[in-house]
């Protein structure tokens, strides 16, 4: 099963050092983002297990908390995530709208994955960029103002980023 | 113009470095504060009047003082940047364009408390910002704002960015804690509060981002000059996110003294509704306060001029008022259904609710669905007798607010718009089709064309 390499490592002991002594359990959730941005962009049961190893908790510590929080997916998702808000304020400028852009283009609904692995569309509660709305966050960045012709911009450009990688 | 004490410098080039930062006045405040001492610091935020400026609108400096002192027992400032409330984008703005700003209040308020580990509860979504924040920490290092001996005065304090995962009730300051010590978020039943145990059991303060970057100009010109700014409680200024349907959406700092009227149709804040469209209905205060018609909002019902406050916006109770909250304001324009507005809300409520309480988690999950019936036309009549029932039932029933939250919404879209709500029960076919409009006034509202 897979593990941190040297730099993850590196960057786990940083995030383990933040809190007192014996306080480790406290790191659970940064380094979950660790562990799911390290291993394929969810986390598998092997991988919590492997995150419980190394912060001296118990599996179902890590379990409860990894199930309550929106931002870990438990299963795989495609390589770019499309979360689109879709709260009161991004509802009252249109995301309905670009909700079923993206869903027409990419043939998905929301919650699903294109056959391809490439793009997963999820709709998503305030994500505190109302006045940008309506918007969508992509991996780290927020993608904002959102159009039809947007839309079309940001999934070419990872088409493009997929093919440069391959 | 209101004057500005915290976004003043926010247009500077580069002020997002250290030496931009510095150059323009900035950490002045902790070499004061250095010299003042810590029970000096409290006395000025106490003189300040400076109210909690993440909804709650608690008075920062006696939060401050109830923090226990047991001997050899480390405390701890815990900054909330969870920033969840929908409508709210305002820490957002302030960490991303000003990190300096947050980590200068962050020391003063550290040596005030006595805290040498000081926490910021970051919301995951701002990822971006957690490295904004830890590049700025690093640079104060470099200058000796953060780490040992700060400045020589024998005080130390490290500042820690925790990220969070998704999940709007770890604003809830016991919920926050929890999840720093790495769980649920599930809120703790207080007493104890967080003064007394908090994170790992140790006195904690929890403070709102714009509320410990608020001790920075207060500790720079006074408790007592800071408090001549706006009007009665509402002291200082306020950093308010508009959004919704306005001209200018963004985040604004104001004095509390400018009138709702002027906020929403001056061009020196949202310069007013696109498209000519008139005032619809409006949620000053983030998703969790009541919504108001446009005439309730711009006047209370005494007839009054509503200003930009805290006691202003409340006037009226939740009858006629509402609340100045975490300050998101949310703008409907006519074309908009205050029952679909209320569906997302209800929508979020229920995503967001941890389920510990059975009011909130099943009353949250009861009203997301009445009101998505109603919404798509096939709703009854006695399904809004049923949604005020169950909003009843979760206000003040549940161990957090999260559940009055839910709840609030709810029941001020009842009682200004019910004629809407029923107009979807009897129309069905309309309903699906077009929105309510205007139809809910009798009189035709007052729609200034300039301010």
């Amino acid at each position: 099963m897979a593990k941190f390499n040297d730099t993850q490592l590196t960057e786990f002991n940083r995030l383990v050092s933040h809190y007192p002594e014996g306080k480790q359990k406290s790191a659970l959730l940064p380094v979950l983002h660790l562990a799911q941005d390290t291993f394929g962009g969810w986390l598998s049961t092997e991988t919590m297990d492997y995150v419980a190893e190394l912060l001296h908790i118990a599996p179902i510590e890590v379990y409860e908390v990894a199930t309550f929080y929106s931002m870990y997916n438990l299963k795989p998702v495609g390589k770019y995530m499309f979360e689109v808000c879709q709260t009161g304020p991004c509802m009252l400028n249109g995301c309905d709208n670009i909700i079923a852009y993206i869903t027409d283009k990419l043939g998905i609904k929301a919650g699903e994955t294109t056959p391809d692995g490439m793009f997963t569309l999820k709709t998503v509660e305030c994500l505190g960029a109302c006045g940008y709305a309506p918007m969508m966050q992509l991996g780290k960045t927020y993608r904002e103002h959102l159009t039809k012709e947007k839309v079309d911009s940001i999934i070419d450009e990872c088409r493009k980023n997929a093919a440069a990688n391959n | 113009m209101s004057q500005k004490l915290l976004l003043d410098k926010a247009h500077v080039e580069g002020i997002r470095t250290y030496d931009v930062y510095r150059r323009e006045g900035g950490y002045r405040a902790v070499e004061k504060a250095i010299k003042m001492g810590p029970e000096a610091i409290v006395e000025e935020v106490k003189k300040s009047g400076l109210r909690g400026r993440g909804g709650a609108g608690f008075p920062a400096g006696m939060k401050w003082s109830f923090i226990a002192k047991p001997e050899g027992v480390p405390r701890h400032l815990v900054c909330n940047a969870d920033e969840s409330e929908p409508g709210t984008f305002k820490d957002r703005y302030l960490m991303e364009f000003l990190p300096h700003l947050l980590i200068e209040g962050l020391i003063v308020s550290s040596f005030a408390l006595g805290s040498n580990a000081t926490y910021i509860y970051i919301r995951g979504e701002y990822a971006w910002i957690v490295d904004i924040l830890e590049h700025a920490i690093e640079e104060a290092r470099a200058h000796n704002f953060v780490g040992k001996n700060i400045l020589g005065s024998g005080f130390d304090c490290e500042i820690y960015v925790h990220r969070g995962a998704g999940a709007y009730i770890c604003g809830e300051e016991t919920a926050l804690i929890e999840s720093l010590e790495g769980k649920r978020g599930n809120p703790r039943i207080k007493p104890p509060f967080p003064a007394i145990q908090g994170v790992w059991l140790r006195p904690t303060v929890v403070n709102n981002v714009e509320t410990l970057a608020a001790v920075v100009p207060i500790i720079n010109m006074g408790g007592e000059e800071y408090a001549k700014i706006g009007v009665g409680k509402s002291t200082g200024t306020k950093l308010m996110s508009a959004c919704g349907n306005i001209n200018k959406p963004g985040v604004y700092e104001i004095d509390m003294t400018i009138s709702v009227e002027e906020f929403i149709y001056s061009d020196e804040y949202c310069g007013g509704i696109p498209n000519g469209k008139r005032l619809k209905a409006c949620i000053p205060g983030g998703s969790s306060v009541p919504i108001l018609p446009a005439n309730l909002l711009l006047k209370t019902a005494k007839g009054e001029t509503r200003y930009m406050n805290y006691e202003s916006l409340s006037d009226g109770g939740f009858a006629t008022g509402s609340m100045m909250g975490s300050g998101g304001f949310i703008v409907l324009d006519e074309d908009q259904c205050v029952v679909k507005n209320t569906y997302t809300f209800a929508r979020f409520y229920r995503h967001e609710s941890c389920g510990q309480c059975s009011p909130c988690r099943e009353g949250t999950g009861w009203m997301e669905k009445l009101l998505l019936r109603l919404e798509n036309g096939a709703g009854k009549l006695s399904d809004i007798d049923l949604l005020w029932d169950i909003q009843r039932k979760i206000e003040g029933n549940t161990i957090c607010p999260l559940g009055d939250a839910a709840a609030w919404p709810v029941a001020a879209a009842i009682r200004h718009f019910r004629d809407e709500f029923e107009w979807h029960v009897f129309h069905p076919d309309e309903a699906v089709k077009r929105n309510y409009g205007l139809a809910h006034y009798a009189d035709a509202i007052h729609v200034p064309a300039t301010v």
